[in-house]
């Protein structure tokens, strides 16, 4: 039982990282009707530049406090320079075009970083273990990380429904003709979205650092996981992604955690054994295949979301 | 009537607070114009997207020849024998007027699992739709892409479809809009002769059209009916004229909507 | 793109792939001919992805999975010592036709960008799985020890002989989808992708019509695949990531999406392109990756876009 809650924790974690990802991703589409393989990208270099700063200035802060910005400004930087380009064009173009940023970001972080991958340590007090569930230690880190992804979530809650900017998104998922029609700067507005998309990756990277290594390639699984998120949650839709990243990051835990056992329970341990670490990786697939069954537009389907 | 073609009972759709289809109960018969008219946003497009099956009506039902349609998609009523041809021209831009016409000829094939042969040198299908494009007057553009027509030219081509699909009913939204007046004078005169093999929804804004070709005409405000009738009763009611043809003397039942 | 056009490069091309081996040879340069052979089933997978992409307007970002499914299915039989190719190859080319039919179900319910994210995800689900299998390799991947066996029919194991069968599946492959293209079979899809929605008020069911398409170019995909695992003698996760696949895209682009000729001409131009970047650098994808963002934003008809005189709309 302790077990399970414990996995359960892990689960919400990962949601939350799942969630600052898959965030960024849902509104940038949502708003710009933009499908970004790159946003992965963003997560690895953030991850990237927080090993680096924290270790050049020997401070896990330090890190994390100049990779944002630097990931906001690169962010911007992108936008302006290939993302602004792809507005209002087939979404193959925008496949294709920000599948050449990732080859282009996976070499330029092996030019810059080398192939071999870097590590985060974190400060002393956040890798110590507390008692969240009574008589289980968890990592503090961990409880940092779900309660820095909840905070993020509460910010984006009060950014969307109680700011102008919110009410400018808002409009801009139902309907983009509308808020052009409003007068209001769209260039400003869709570089902020992404710089702000950016960030969130980032952040999310620089999160998931000190628990997995920092490598090439790592922003692309995720991505892989937040597109999952996404397509359950209902695409343009922010409460969607975080109900569904949710979802998904406890289930996905929990059958890793659990789905072996019970398999050699019910086929024998020579069956289970090849069975399955594969059925487990497969597990959050097939939710989504039965997702697709049910609902195909999502949990929460943004109303212009859908092309 | 119950050797109606099409009937509906009690249609009804909303989108949001938009009472777009108001309680519809209307009748289709074979070598009948049914005309129905009403202002902008009176729901005509609304009703023709219930009966082809683009969209399912919140209640009400759909009668085709006796057998319930309500439910069916699109393909279905097809190829039962619905037909329609869009206020907004939708054809296939980047295929040629011919082999626009040749797929709808296609539609009333059982199926399109042929692999190997080719449809556009298939005379099934070419010597049907070239004498539907010249029916129509369009058999010199046969060769044009379709995004070359002119806007009147993309309009026939849209009737020449809905055509060429063999339909004993045909859902006609605004055929003649857009149009030159030669080229809609020649669609009123080609739907004089159609008459006769088919039943015909006909919705139309050019009211000189519509008392020229209706046997029926039903008046849809607000997505209700207000009135029905032959065209001299309509000519004559009062609360059309009210509602539709523009004498405000009262206050309209309903006010708000954007219109 | 006129069919003359369309011929003419599809004849050069022919009979300049057709030279591959005497030059190799005559050269000195066996990897040519390794290459080269890569190219040639590559070229395979890019023109049953372009059956789909190009001409049916479904953006799968996952086309590489049939590769893997293709070569996982000789490569575990050849593992439990399944040899023959006659048993092997119609295996591989139904398993790939029952997942694409599977997953083609699922996803063409859905539209646009769901589409590609949920071709990617379910293609990323087969990839942990061969990830997962450690039976089967795992992350390591699984050598082939014999090539499949046909009888005395032809012998695989020879590399010219190899590689002149997979030049004929390729002339296969783009003669199938030229005559599909142009069908009636082909003109319902076409038109579904052009407009759908005109298409079922015509009477087309064109979700069915989709579905087909879907499982014809998968189970193309899988031939593709059954020949790579033969020829390195070899299958590993990699062939499927996903990274396979949006080179496939990539290829099919750049290539020319809506020709059939065209994913040839940019199979061979992209990968020849990969060989010779490399040659230059061993951070060749930094020029790369730039190259292919050009490449989507003046996205113009791709290879035989640009030799067409002047376009039409
Ligand atoms: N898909 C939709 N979603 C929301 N509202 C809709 C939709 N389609 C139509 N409406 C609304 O329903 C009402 C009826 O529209 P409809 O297009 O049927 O009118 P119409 O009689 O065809 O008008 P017109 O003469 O301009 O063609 C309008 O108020 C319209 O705004
Ligand atoms: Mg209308």
């Amino acid at each position: 039982m302790t077990l399970f809650l414990e996995q359960c924790l892990n689960g919400l974690q990962l949601g939350l990282l799942l969630f600052l990802l898959a965030a960024g991703l849902t509104l940038v589409f949502g708003i710009m009707d933009l499908v970004n393989l790159a946003h992965g990208s963003l997560y690895m270099v953030g991850a990237y530049l927080a090993a680096w700063f924290a270790k050049r200035f020997d401070s896990f802060f330090i890190g994390l406090a100049a990779a944002l910005p630097v990931a906001l400004l690169l962010g911007i930087v992108l936008e302006v320079l290939v993302i602004r380009r792809l507005y209002g064009r087939d979404h193959l173009v925008h496949v294709l075009a920000t599948f050449g940023l990732i080859l282009f970001f996976n070499e330029a972080v092996r030019l810059v970083w080398g192939a071999a991958g870097l590590t985060l340590a974190l400060p002393e007090f956040l890798g110590t273990w507390v008692q969240v569930i009574p008589g289980v230690p968890y990592p503090v880190y961990r409880v940092a990380i779900i309660v820095v992804g909840l905070l993020v979530a509460a910010f984006l809650y009060f950014l969307v429904q109680h700011t102008r900017v919110g009410m400018l998104i808002r409009a801009g998922a139902a309907d983009r003709e509308m808020v052009g029609a409003l007068g209001v700067n769209i260039r400003l507005l869709y570089t902020l979205v992404f710089g702000v998309g950016a960030c969130l990756a980032a952040l999310a990277g620089v999160m998931a650092a000190p628990i997995l290594t920092v490598q090439i390639g790592m922003g692309e699984t995720i991505l892989i996981l937040a597109f999952v998120v996404i397509v359950i949650g209902g695409i343009g839709s922010v409460r969607g992604a975080f109900v569904a990243a949710i979802i998904v990051g406890v289930l996905d835990t929990l059958g890793r955690a659990f789905l072996p056992g019970a398999l050699k329970q019910t086929f024998g341990a020579a069956a289970a054994s090849t069975a399955a670490p594969a059925i487990s990786a497969m597990f959050i697939y097939l939710l989504m295949a039965a997702f697709l069954i049910v609902r195909p537009e999502g949990l929460f389907p943004a109303a212009g979301g859908r092309k | 009537m119950p050797d109606a073609l099409v009937r509906t009972r009690g249609l009804c759709k909303h989108f949001g607070g938009v009472v777009a289809t108001d309680n519809v109960t209307l009748e289709l018969n074979r070598g009948e114009i049914h005309a129905v008219i009403g202002p902008n946003g009176a729901g005509k497009t609304t009703l023709i997207n219930q009966l082809t099956g683009e969209l399912f009506p919140d209640a009400g039902s759909i009668l085709l020849d006796g057998r319930d349609i309500t439910r069916e998609p699109p393909a279905v009523r097809a190829r039962a024998g619905l037909a329609r041809a869009y206020q907004i021209v939708s054809i296939f831009p980047a295929f040629s007027v011919l082999q626009n016409v040749a797929l709808a000829v296609q539609a009333t094939q059982p199926h399109s699992f042929r692999f190997w042969r080719e449809a556009a040198r298939d005379a099934r299908l070419l010597d049907p739709a070239m004498e539907i494009l010249a029916r129509l007057g369009l058999e010199g553009r046969a060769g044009a892409l379709a995004s070359q027509l002119s806007h009147g030219e993309q309009r026939q081509l849209e009737l020449a479809m809905a055509l060429a699909t063999r339909p004993r009913v045909l859902l006609l939204d605004e055929p003649t809009a857009g149009m030159g007046h030669e080229e809609s004078r020649h669609i009123v005169s080609l739907l004089g002769t159609l008459k006769s093999d088919y039943a015909i929804l006909l919705v139309e804004h050019d009211m000189n059209a519509v008392f020229a070709l209706a046997d029926l005409i039903t008046v849809l405000v607000y997505g209700r009916i207000v009135a029905s009738g032959a065209p001299d009763e309509i000519r004559g009611d009062a609360e059309v004229k009210r509602a539709y043809l523009g004498e405000k003397k009262k206050a309209p039942r309903r006010t708000g909507a954007a219109d | 793109m006129s069919t003359r056009l369309q011929f003419a490069l599809g004849a050069g091309l022919l009979i300049a792939l057709a030279a591959i081996p005497p030059v190799a040879s005559l050269a000195g340069i066996p990897f040519l001919l390794t290459l080269f052979t890569r190219i040639v089933i590559v070229a395979i997978a890019s023109v049953s992805l372009n059956l789909i992409l190009g001409y049916g307007g479904m953006y799968s970002l996952g086309h590489a999975v049939y590769i893997g499914i293709g070569g996982y299915t000789v490569g575990i039989l050849a593992f439990h010592g399944v040899h023959s190719g006659l048993v092997q190859w119609p295996l591989a080319l139904a398993v790939s036709a029952l997942f694409a039919l599977v997953t083609g179900a699922l996803c063409l319910r859905t539209r646009g960008v769901y589409f590609i994210m949920i071709t990617l995800a379910f293609a990323q689900m087969v990839y942990f799985l061969t990830v997962g299998v450690a039976k089967y390799g795992g992350d390591d991947g699984l050598t082939i020890a014999r090539r499949s066996s046909f009888g005395g029919l032809v012998n695989l194991a020879d590399r010219t002989t190899f590689y002149y069968v997979s030049l004929a599946f390729l002339l296969a492959a783009v003669l199938v989808v030229w005559r599909i293209s142009r069908s009636h079979f082909g003109m319902v899809v076409r038109g579904a992708c052009a407009n759908d929605r005109r298409m079922q008020a015509l009477g087309f069911p064109t979700y069915r019509y989709r579905l087909a398409a879907y499982v014809i170019a998968g189970t193309m995909g899988g031939l593709a695949g059954a020949l790579l695992a033969n020829q390195t003698d070899f299958v590993n996760p990699e062939m499927l990531s996903w990274t396979r696949s949006g080179d496939l895209m990539i290829m099919v682009i750049l290539g020319g999406s809506g020709s059939v000729i065209g994913p040839v001409a940019g199979t061979v131009a992209y990968m020849v392109l990969e060989e010779v970047l490399s040659g230059i650098t061993e951070h060749w994808q930094i020029i790369l990756g730039p190259l292919v963002v050009l490449m989507a934003l003046v996205r113009q008809g791709g290879i035989v876009g640009w030799l067409s005189p002047k376009r039409h709309a």
